[in-house]
């Protein structure tokens, strides 16, 4: 019993950090529709900031005021990042948003490496609260309490603010109606800038608050993600005291989890999730989500054209050239035009439910990963040989999409996105955990293909014939009745329902289908580097295949393939450098703000407008 | 008071309003006639900087208004009340009179709560509840209250008599009229001819956002043509 109580007060502890990162991120989301994937930034920004200043303020008095000044530093950082990063592009898709905040996380990133270092940092402990207190014979830490009484006061304070000011007022109407809380006189580019101060700030004082019992280093902004996100998403989007409630399931979920069932305790997290969601696909107290509210609706479609004569031509005069690298390139050469095919692939799937199906997922690495976990497992398990495994890498991709997007097709927009992530890092979870099974950490090795094809020449044609033809797959289907349906169910449900589409089955499908696809990625993959890792199931490479159809042009059908192209040449080339991210980050943002139509979109728009210059008007 | 200059307004591609000019005095009621689609709630937004015109010129007071953020345009002293209400469901009808409240302003009625619930009894009523909570006309009710709030010094309503029950389109009239003896100025659009002739004086006619009449209703009373030819289906 006296256990019980102490690991009951343990989780009641560690929600509170948990509480506050997420419900900035929720308040964030819910004044300016943006989902902050930097807020595992900010956290981890509170946590280092917290650090340097206890170095500064010795004794209790300084501890709570270094708490206090972190919030209010990391809450600056926010603005800074909203006036500098978000402000421009607060007209612009969701998606341009979201990568646009991705840039941030990897500035941050090496920001915090060059001011704080590589090495993980201890945090201090609080002064004044250092010891234990024993009940019914257990030890709990005495700052688990203090926590304990803190986090509600927080919450209480946020409520306050929210519900009884007229900022609070503000703040929720503009939630509701931007464009009318506008008309009526208010003037919302500072209530935003505002809201992403409190949001930030929030998030800074959790990542300080917890630096007693934690400590700061480089990893915490990916790592807490996925927990905020479980959290806003089990709680409802927007609302506080499901934040609070969420926050506190999970962390006490996670508390027991540790004692009795530790191989499980990332797994545990996501299937309560699930749950949650299967019952409230809105969260516990969330409401659902209208698309293109007041003053948000996008800019109209413009339909795919299948490619003209000569860009078939030059398409096959660029694979004829590829095709003769062997005979001239390097086996470096070879080597690097094998990941990008490889990367091409797997973006072009992904670009296929996103552009095409209008399905924001955040988890494509789930079946890149684990089409390439499929392929190696049974390869290290069975005498199966390399050629069948490599088949049934997108087979095993394929029934996990199934899964996976039965459970998150019913829900649309930011929902749909959250959930996608979460199954992904459910995934990752699971080989991570299970050791025995998976390797773990240390991956699974020695997955080399057979004989004959065990040489670089002869996997870089398997790679380029399998990797194209996926590629040109995805195109057929686009052009195919199925991707009509598709686009349709994307450009107008209701209207797509009303001809008699099923939109749900269709787009099942085409998750199931672009899963698929990036399971043929995977196979390959994994025999072209003979080793699997977790971190191919990792938020980061969802990641790296949104940035790619971002950078390459969502509206555009060659655009996953040309951004695929081009991030992984650029990142071939950045990588040298020290601070590659920062680098790559800013790279990211300046697309966003600058030439937001992406790669294709921008080339398209110049060829367009040029082409207006030299056939005047009226003579089309 | 309010003049626009020959504006022309797209939404996307469709071209909407085209060189479209009025003018509305200082306390003088006036309404915008026309069918459905004829543009009269493009021409508020546009009015309003919600839908910025491409060509042409707004002016409120005698300064350009034209391209300006909404929410100075309201700061100024133009209330807007949209067609589709509009209100903040999830709020409290207290709160959504929060929202648009603004400091008092020189030369326009400063509207306080008491004076709001005087006119609309119900709203007084209700006041706890949420907007999702009240009937159609009520929320019709709020969000003219809550424009009020700010104390305009003209207001555009768009529509007001639209989607309420008969017996709340008089108090809505009756409404309209005492804002009209308070001296406020009010541009307000209307498909419903009986309606528009109880609470205005003069008439602006459009068709495919372009002006087709302006004039009184007694004017136009007497041009059955002109009526017949824009404003009966």
């Amino acid at each position: 019993m006296g256990l019980f109580i102490a690991q009951l007060l343990t989780g009641l502890a560690n929600a509170g950090a948990l509480f506050m990162v997420a419900s900035g991120l929720s308040l964030i989301f819910g004044v300016t529709r943006i989902v902050n994937f930097a807020h595992g930034s900010f956290y981890m920004l509170g946590a280092f900031v917290g650090y340097s200043l206890l170095q500064i303020l010795p004794g209790m008095v300084g501890f709570w005021v270094a708490m206090l000044l972190a919030a209010i530093v990391v809450g600056v950082i926010g603005v800074v990042v909203e006036l500098l990063v978000l402000r421009p592009i607060y007209r612009a898709p969701e998606l341009f948003q979201l990568v646009a905040t991705f840039g941030v996380i990897l500035v941050i990133q090496d920001l915090a490496l060059m001011i704080w270092g590589a090495e993980d940092m201890l945090g201090p402990r609080a002064p004044g609260l250092k010891g234990v207190i024993r009940i019914m014979g257990e030890p709990v830490p005495t700052y688990d309490i203090a926590l304990i009484v803190i986090t509600p006061f927080v919450a209480l304070a946020l409520w306050y603010l929210i519900t009884k000011t007229r900022v609070g007022i503000l703040v929720r109407a503009a939630t509701q109606d931007r464009e009318m809380v506008s008309a009526l006189g208010v003037n919302q580019t500072w209530l935003f800038t505002g809201v992403f101060f409190l949001g930030a700030a929030l998030a800074g004082l959790g990542g300080a608050i917890q630096l007693p019992k934690g400590g700061a280093d480089l990893m915490m902004d990916f790592n807490i993600l996925a927990s905020i996100f479980v959290v806003v998403v089990i709680g409802g989007m927007g609302s506080l005291p499901g934040a609070y409630l969420a926050a506190v399931l999970i962390s006490v979920l996670n508390v027991f989890g540790v004692t009795y069932i530790p191989q499980s305790t990332l797994v545990l997290m996501f299937v309560v999730m699930a749950v949650v969601l299967m019952i409230r696909p809105y969260g516990l107290f969330g409401r659902e989500e209208v698309a293109g509210e007041h003053g948000q609706v996008g800019e109209v479609e413009r339909p795919f054209k299948p490619a003209g004569l000569n860009a078939r031509l030059m398409v096959a005069a660029f694979l004829f050239v590829l095709a003769l690298v062997p005979f001239y390139g390097s086996t470096f050469s070879m080597v690097l035009i094998t990941d990008v095919v490889i990367f091409c692939l797997f973006a072009a799937s992904l670009h296929f439910i996103l552009g095409v199906g209008g399905l924001v997922s955040f988890g494509h690495a789930a079946f890149f990963g684990g089409g390439a976990y499929v392929a190696a497992l049974i390869v290290t398990y069975s005498e199966t040989p390399m050629e069948f495994a490599l088949m049934l890498a997108p087979v095993g991709a394929a029934m996990a999409a199934v899964i996976i997007g039965w459970l998150c097709i019913r829900l649309t927009g930011v929902y749909f996105a959250m959930l996608t992530m979460a199954f992904a890092q459910l995934l990752w979870s699971l080989v991570y955990q299970w050791g025995a099974f998976t390797g773990g950490d240390d991956g699974l090795v020695n997955i080399w293909p057979s004989d004959w094809l065990n040489d670089t020449t002869v996997y870089y044609y398997l790679t380029l014939i399998v990797g194209v033809g996926g590629i040109l797959l995805l195109r057929h289907a686009a052009h195919s009745p199925f991707g009509y349906g598709l686009r349709a169910a994307r450009d107008s449900a209701r209207q797509a329902e009303a001809m008699g589409i099923h939109t749900k089955r269709v787009q099942w499908a085409a998750f199931t289908f672009a899963g698929a696809m990036a399971g043929v990625a995977g196979g390959l993959f994994v025999f072209s580097k003979g080793s699997i890792f977790p971190s191919e199931l990792e938020i980061a490479r969802s990641f790296d295949a949104l940035i790619v159809v971002f950078l390459g042009g969502v509206k555009t059908l060659s655009g996953g393939v040309v951004g695929g192209a081009a991030l992984e040449t650029v990142k071939d080339f950045l990588t040298r450098f020290e601070y590659w991210r920062m680098a790559l980050g800013l790279l990211i943002i300046g697309v966003v703000i600058l030439a937001p139509e992406g790669i294709v979109g921008s080339l398209r728009k110049a060829r367009e407008s040029f082409g207006r210059i030299n056939r005047p008007e009226g003579e089309v | 008071m309010l003049e626009l200059t020959a504006i022309n307004s797209f939404y996307g591609k469709a071209h909407v309003l085209n060189d479209l000019s009025l003018s509305v005095e200082r306390s003088e009621v006036v309404s915008l006639l026309g069918r459905n689609g004829a543009g009269k709630s493009t021409t508020m937004k546009s009015i309003m900087q919600i839908v910025t015109p491409k060509t042409g010129k707004v002016t409120f007071l005698g300064e350009d208004i034209t391209g300006m953020p909404s929410h100075r345009v309201a700061k100024m002293g133009l209330g807007y009340v949209p067609e589709d209400r509009r209100i903040f469901t999830d709020l409290t009808v207290l709160e959504n009179l929060e929202v648009g409240r603004q400091p008092s302003r020189e030369g326009a009625v400063t509207w306080t709560l008491d004076m709001l619930f005087d006119m609309f009894p119900n709203l007084a009523e209700r006041r706890q509840n949420r907007g999702k909570e009240l009937s159609g006309g009520e929320q019709q009710m709020l969000t003219i209250a809550r424009t009020l709030m700010g104390n305009p010094r003209l207001i555009l309503l768009d529509e007001p008599s639209e989607g309420i029950a008969p017996l709340l389109v008089e108090q809505m009239a009756n409404v309209i009229l005492q804002l009209k003896e308070e001296g406020l100025t009010v541009l307000i659009s209307e498909q419903n001819l009986h309606f528009a002739q109880i609470v205005a004086v003069k008439a602006v006619i459009i068709e495919s956002g372009t002006g087709k009449y302006v004039g009184s209703f007694d004017d136009l009373n007497a041009k059955p043509e002109i009526r017949d030819a824009y404003l009966t289906v």
